[in-house]
């Protein structure tokens, strides 16, 4: 009863069907963007207010 | 806690353990029982994902954290975007080709079965024995604040949570996390506004975080090399991306979150959904800390907030005394905060500075009379439970929030609670039956119905084992730490076994499986001969594993493990 592999494609052809994004290395650019942005608000917030 | 509370409390939390396992009442199928129903969205996988890894004791700590020290715990988070990156480009692809329901079972497939043994006991040692601390640490807590028996609610959280997970499964598991996620997020949400419109007038909410700052509260980020440091941006980055890759890529209650869904593309985007939300999300737990930090400036509050333990031993004068002091000192406080906010406005930076280092002064005056107070229980009795910061949020909670608010909040607490032990006890129940139970029983694989029985049975046993460990933790003094440091000696081998696994294609089974038992053996070693830290053992055991596989693949034939290339 152990499943059969999934006959699924290679993982990055499958595309992330997310407006904006063509594929995922897209996607985890932007997440990557999204840390580094916080980061820096995070440095300016630390700046303002410390 | 009147009648309402008690309603909103109930309420929610049996109603969305009921209404979990009366929608799962039907789950037939191994695969929705293990793995949850097929046809699960990116959104149920992303807040699934999020409630398994938020206990109780999050929302319970994290504000006391931010109240005690300030939100720089924040930096904690740092690596964990990044691990989740690399888990959804390396970790989950791998998982679903193979289409395992546990994580151990990919060991298996590209080593052999000995060393998916070793890594889903491993799992089944750490999670096991942790899996009694998610139920005792928030019981702890709420009964004492409320005064209620603990045992009895430790006894009946740990009956729901059995009741929906044995049920359904992990079906449930994501379906009532969507649910108790709900009740979080709208608790958390009435707690801050009410924070917020509570803040003392004159200050409001910018002056507060203002105050917070030039009280030293708000340093979100430390850029700083010093390794004595406990939180730097080097540490969050290092150690958070080590720590998250072990927990997300490797750990069984999560890797059963996102393993599911109808295609690879749901589980990839439940964990970027994380990857967003997690820093944000504790940033504002944190703030939560750091404005009860100012709000307690102006209200009138215990020197010491885990009162019940205050007043068992705080019986003579000189506890009288600190109390006293205690009181002065806010009062002093209170009045350097309103002389600063004033000489803010002025406009006159000399002022402002005078002002301000006179109200970090009396500020730093508050905090050396808790420390005394705190001095003074241990000379009283050494046992005495010293650490307070868990107990400030709820008791705001209790203190300052409207009746209906109170009980919802408690509904938070015991939501998180929830929502991570049914994912642990699933996790155990499915390694038990399927790393386990199966190897010693290959002929009943077959055998669908017979399956879903044991592992019903595997998921009641492991709830009956934690509350029972639970009920026995009363009796312990440093057992949350005990688990802790119990988890990092055993966390970095097992991610040492994955990233082998995943980067080292020539290294073979057998090389891998003794490299980790030899890994293990030193980190048991070091820890009883060696005095560091004890979250450096994750960093350790996974190197230790990892250069080892590499030193035995070259001693042992090629063939040695089977699968190796």
């Amino acid at each position: 009863m152990t499943p059969a592999p999934r006959p699924e494609g290679p993982p990055e052809a499958e595309s992330p069907n997310v407006p904006g994004f063509d594929t995922w290395r897209a996607v985890y650019l932007f997440v990557f963007g999204w840390f580094v942005l916080i980061v820096v608000l995070l440095t300016v917030f630390t700046a303002m207010f410390a | 806690m009147n009648v309402v509370d008690w309603i909103v409390l109930l309420a929610t939390i049996v109603g969305i353990a009921a209404y979990g396992a009366w929608r799962t009442r039907q789950v037939r199928s191994l695969n929705t029982y293990l793995r949850g129903n097929a046809s699960t969205g990116w959104g149920t996988i992303g807040l699934s994902v999020m409630a398994t890894q938020a206990s109780a004791i999050t929302y319970l700590s994290i504000p006391g954290q931010g109240f005690e020290s300030g939100i720089g715990f924040v930096q904690n988070y740092f690596g964990l975007p990044l691990a989740l990156i690399i888990v959804c480009a390396v970790f989950l692809p791998m998982y679903r080709r193979l289409n395992v329901y546990t994580a151990y079972q990919f060991l298996g497939e590209r080593f052999d079965e000995k060393t998916r043994l070793l890594g889903a006991g491993l799992f089944l040692l750490q999670r096991g024995l942790a899996a009694g601390v998610t139920i005792y640490a928030p019981a702890i807590i709420v009964s004492t604040v409320l005064g209620w028996p603990l045992d009895p609610v430790i006894v009946a959280t740990g009956l729901l949570v059995i009741v929906y997970t044995v049920t359904g499964g992990s079906e449930a598991v994501a379906l009532t996390h969507r649910w108790q996620m709900a009740v979080i997020a709208a608790g958390m949400l009435t707690a801050v506004t009410v924070l917020i419109v509570r803040l003392p007038d004159g200050l409001h909410f910018t002056g507060s975080v203002a105050a917070a700052g030039a009280l030293g509260k708000l340093h979100a980020v430390d850029f700083s090399l010093d390794p004595s440091r406990r939180y730097t941006v080097w540490t969050g980055l290092f150690g958070g991306l080590f720590l998250s890759l072990s927990y997300f890529g490797t750990d069984q209650s999560q890797v059963q979150r996102y393993i599911g869904g109808p295609s690879l593309r749901e589980g990839r985007l439940g964990l970027m959904f994380n990857a967003v939300l997690k820093i944000p999300m504790q940033f504002v737990i944190l703030m939560v800390g750091a404005l009860l930090f100012v709000f307690y400036q102006f209200t009138p509050h215990p020197v010491f907030f885990n009162q019940a333990e205050w007043r068992r031993h705080a019986q003579d004068s000189r506890f009288r005394a600190i109390e006293a002091e205690h009181a002065q000192a806010l009062a002093q406080s209170q009045s350097a905060i309103h002389a600063w906010v004033q000489a803010r406005a002025s406009d006159d930076a000399r002022r402002e500075a005078t002002a301000r280092a006179a109200m970090v002064a009396a500020s730093d005056r508050a905090r050396a009379v808790r420390a005394e107070a705190r001095a003074a229980l241990l000379a009283a009795d050494p046992r005495a439970k010293v650490k307070d910061s868990d107990y400030v949020f709820i008791t705001f909670i209790v203190t300052q929030l409207p009746h209906g608010a109170i009980g919802l909040l408690l509904a938070v607490m015991f939501a998180a609670a929830l929502s991570s032990k049914a994912s642990e006890l699933s996790a155990l129940g499915t390694t038990a039956t399927i790393d386990f139970w199966r190897h010693f029983r290959p002929l009943a694989a077959a055998d669908e119905a017979r399956n879903m029985r044991v592992a019903r049975r595997f998921t009641a046993l492991w709830g009956i084992f934690a509350v029972a460990f639970a009920l026995f933790a009363g009796f312990a003094e440093n057992l949350i730490e005990a688990i802790n440091i119990l988890g990092s000696i055993f966390y970095g081998v097992l991610l040492g076994l994955f990233l082998v696994a995943f980067f080292l294609r020539r290294v073979g089974g057998s090389a891998v499986f003794f490299a980790a038992i030899a890994a293990q053996t030193l980190v048991i070693v070091m820890y009883f001969s060696l005095n560091i830290g004890y979250l450096w053992y994750n960093l350790i055991g996974c190197t230790a594993c990892v250069v080892l596989s590499l030193a035995l693949q070259t001693i042992l034939p090629r063939h040695a493990g089977g699968r190796a290339s």
